[in-house]
């Protein structure tokens, strides 16, 4: 951090405090201008700085006593969505790990380059005329430089072996440890026996790639720890905290302190720990018990922060707050999305596995072998020491993991957070497209709301009934309302019904929010490409249509879909007159509308019979089902936290592009990773043999070796970038 | 091959400032965000409200 961008001339006497926040939404070069400028003039905020690779800003405050709440309020000005995050043990301790690899392989560059130029000096000598002595002192030097930085840059591989060896296990470190000291130890002894070769830079070239390996792999793995993070911090939600005069202000988890009481809407998370004060509602607690039963509580039992909320509306008393509770919530999401490892990576651990004795046996043998037919003790060390490096399988340890970077990598600038490194090998085998209509391919068209139908009394009733729901229907009109009869309290006792709307009893009236069928309307009077939500209050119905646009580039998108041959189906909750013109625009000829939740799921289910593979797109509560029963989902940010915890991949934003995008660049990726897989192998069985024959010295092992490393590395920056068409056709064939 | 004598010290020594380059600009945090920084070149706010910020403020980060 060489120069802070927002700075004010104050008194900074007091002890300075540090506040890290994800900031979500951010897609150009003009948001760190464009936040940091705007930050500048914040009371108190010393510093803002905002990382654009981990989407986080880091600010400092004067004194502890700071207010964070104009921050907020700018950053949701210029629709950035922030929510105050904590690095969590695990992220900075896997950030130090990559720091330490770096300069190891800072020191291993450093050690290779030089004692190469030394022994290119020794080798172009050897043909024409250099003296023993200059040599010798050629080999001392480079004895002198590749010792230390061996020592320096091989310990990840050293304790590791030495940890292996200790605990009766074996892992590829012990065979790479041994034929580096090996390789060492022997150059050492040619160079005091005036030898004309020494292998100094074999090792240290063997180190130098294997270390460039380790450190993509943990870049990765540190990329997939903070999105994970960062996913984590987005989906603890903003608490809807209930203030003294019953109106419901929207603040940060974080912010909540004990004795507050908090409204958790049906499908929301619950922010902290606390009691119920009113209503009942099934929680899901899974990650706390690994029960995927739904606990039912009622006023007076506890309920913890990361739970979500079933079908009612929750009054919790908070009683406790902050990391401790949220804590093991993002642990336990940070752990999965790391260590679910896909299974190509599974497959390459396993070979590892056995792979380990096999290369100790072979260099052994081969020794032996070689000594037995007459070779002296020098020429068989040296080639097993050749066997030992060539067989290092560190191509087939980075097949996949490169691939996974640099595909996670280009999805993550294109607004889609991965869950898990599988998901790209489920998206490429994907036949059918399901998409929910509602907040998935249509959103609601806010700009012209037809709320006006309803009388004051009747919107303000309406307003605090869509508070409780996250349908982007009920969200149109819940800013409708508090735009005309600003804030509006919360209801008590609201039940969500999954796909049909939201219930309240209020002052003795029976309210309902929701489709027309919900609200007792039989009838539903046609009105075009509208969706209809109905309110009723004690019976009397009021029928609001709401206007739905097609997302920007939803036209396109199914068209190119299409094209590549995907299967595209739209299964809606909606009515069949809103469905059907949004299926004509789009080009789908199968639809279907006013499907049930547990409808959807049979539907998936039938389609899996058939031996087809799903991806399954929606963003609603009803969706959640079908979301995690297909073989690959996806749910937009704006979707409920329900959803969100059921999908594979999230992504942001208004355009539904990326979902091609996604499905192109998964299929690029599975196909480079075979690739890879293919050319470790082929590299093995041809470098092996020749190798145990005798053919190979040390130095041409070393640089084979890495060769293949650099060739499959290389390969993996080709799954950058995929065109869905082409892949597709090749996928038909 | 008396030049061998500052040759190679020569060569050494350049490799060792570049490692030394390296490990320095790693602690001072300038690998962190590799993205922002290709974005922050373009940014020429500089220019304009210098005078708000006082220059020796500029010089600590957090």
């Amino acid at each position: 951090m060489a120069e802070p961008d927002t700075t004010l001339p104050r008194d900074t006497t007091a002890v300075p405090v540090q506040l890290e926040l994800v900031v979500e939404g951010i897609d150009s070069a003009q948001a760190i201008a464009q936040i940091e400028q705007a930050l500048a003039g914040i009371p108190d905020l010393v510093y803002a700085r905002l990382n654009m690779t981990t989407r986080r800003l880091s600010t400092q405050w004067a004194h502890a006593g700071y207010n964070a709440a104009p921050l907020f309020a700018v950053l949701d000005r210029f629709g950035y969505r922030a929510v105050p995050f904590t690095t969590n043990q695990a992220e900075q301790e896997e950030s130090a790990r990559t720091k330490w690899l770096l300069r190891c392989l800072a020191v291993a560059g450093f050690a290779t380059m030089n004692v190469m130029l030394l022994s290119v000096s020794v080798w172009s000598g050897n043909v024409t005329e250099i003296s023993t002595e200059t040599r010798d002192l050629f080999h001392w030097l480079s004895a002198l430089i590749a010792l230390p930085a061996a020592g320096f840059a091989g310990q990840p591989f050293f304790f590791n072996a030495i940890r292996a060896i200790r605990s009766g296990e074996m892992v590829m470190d012990v065979p790479i440890s041994l034929g580096i000291l090996l390789a060492l130890g022997m150059s050492v002894y040619e160079t005091a026996h005036h030898a004309e070769h020494a292998y100094f830079d074999s090792a240290l070239m063997l180190l130098f790639f294997l270390l460039s390996g380790r450190v993509l792999d943990h870049v990765m793995r540190l990329k997939t720890r903070a999105t994970a993070a960062n996913l984590a911090a987005l989906r603890a939600p903003l608490a809807s905290r209930l203030g003294p005069d019953g109106s419901l202000s929207e603040v940060p988890a974080d912010a909540l302190a004990t004795g507050d009481v908090i409204v958790v809407a049906a499908g929301q998370r619950i922010a902290a720990d606390g009691l119920v004060v009113q209503g009942q509602s099934a929680v899901d607690e899974s990650f706390l018990t690994g029960e995927t039963d739904r606990r039912v509580v009622l006023i007076g039992d506890r309920v913890y922060a990361g739970m979500l909320n079933g079908d009612g509306q929750l009054q919790v008393q908070v009683d406790a707050v902050g990391r401790q509770t949220l804590l093991s919530e993002i642990e336990t999401l940070i752990d999965n999305a790391v260590t679910s490892k896909s299974r190509y990576v599974q497959v390459a651990d396993r070979v590892a596995r056995v792979y380990a004795p096999v290369v100790h046996v072979t260099a052994a043998l081969t020794a032996i072998g070689w000594l037995m037919a007459g070779a002296s003790l020098h020429d068989a060390v040296i080639i097993a020491i050749a066997v030992l490096i060539i067989t290092c399988p560190c191509a087939l340890a980075l097949a996949a993991p490169t691939v996974q970077v640099v595909v996670a990598g280009a999805l993550f600038r294109k607004g889609v957070l991965m869950r898990s490194g599988d998901v790209i090998e489920r998206m490429a085998d994907v036949d059918v497209i399901v998409f929910d209509k509602t907040g998935t391919l249509t959103l609601p068209d806010t700009s012209q709301p037809d709320f006006a139908r309803l009388s004051d009394g009747d919107l303000r009733l309406a307003g605090r009934l869509a508070q409780s729901s996250h349908h982007p229907l009920a969200r149109a009109l819940r800013d409708y309302a508090r735009a005309r009869c600003g804030p509006l309290a919360a209801l008590d006792d609201v039940r969500e019904l999954s796909g049909q709307g939201v219930c309240t009893t209020y002052q003795g009236m029976d309210l309902r929010l929701g489709s027309p069928a919900f609200c007792g309307l039989d009838t539903e009077t046609p009105t075009g490409g509208q969706s209809l939500i109905a309110f009723a209050r004690d019976g009397a119905v009021t029928l609001l249509p709401v206007g739905q646009v097609l997302r920007r580039d939803a036209v396109e998108t199914i068209k190119a879909l299409q094209t590549a041959s995907y299967r595209v189906l739209i299964l809606s909750g909606d009515r069949a007159e809103a469905v059907e013109p949004v299926a004509r625009a789009l080009g789908i000829s199968e639809w279907q509308a006013g499907i049930k939740p547990a409808d959807k799921l049979d539907a998936l289910n039938r389609m899996k019979a058939e031996g087809l593979t799903v991806l399954m797109i929606g963003d609603g509560v009803n969706d959640a089902p079908a979301l995690a029963g297909a073989a690959v989902s996806m749910s937009p940010t704006s979707g409920a936290d329900v959803t969100q915890a059921a999908a594979d991949a999230l992504f942001m934003g208004e355009g539904l592009g990326v979902v091609a995008q996604t499905l192109a660049l998964c299929h690029k990726g599975r196909a480079v990773m075979r690739e890879n897989f293919l050319m470790a192998l082929v590299y093995n069985l041809v470098a092996v043999p020749l190798a145990m024959a005798g053919m190979v010295t040390p130095l041409i092992a070393a640089a084979a070796m890495s060769g293949s490393s650099v060739l499959v590395a290389v390969n993996a920056l080709r799954a950058k970038s995929g065109r869905l068409a082409r892949s597709r056709t090749r996928r038909a064939e | 091959m008396s030049v061998l004598l500052y040759l190679v010290p020569t060569a050494l020594g350049l490799g060792l400032v570049g490692l030394f380059g390296f490990m320095w600009s790693m602690r001072s945090g300038q690998y962190d965000d590799m993205e922002g920084a290709a974005n922050r070149i373009l940014n020429d706010d500089d220019l304009p409200d210098q005078t708000i910020r006082p220059a020796a403020n500029d010089l600590k980060g957090p």
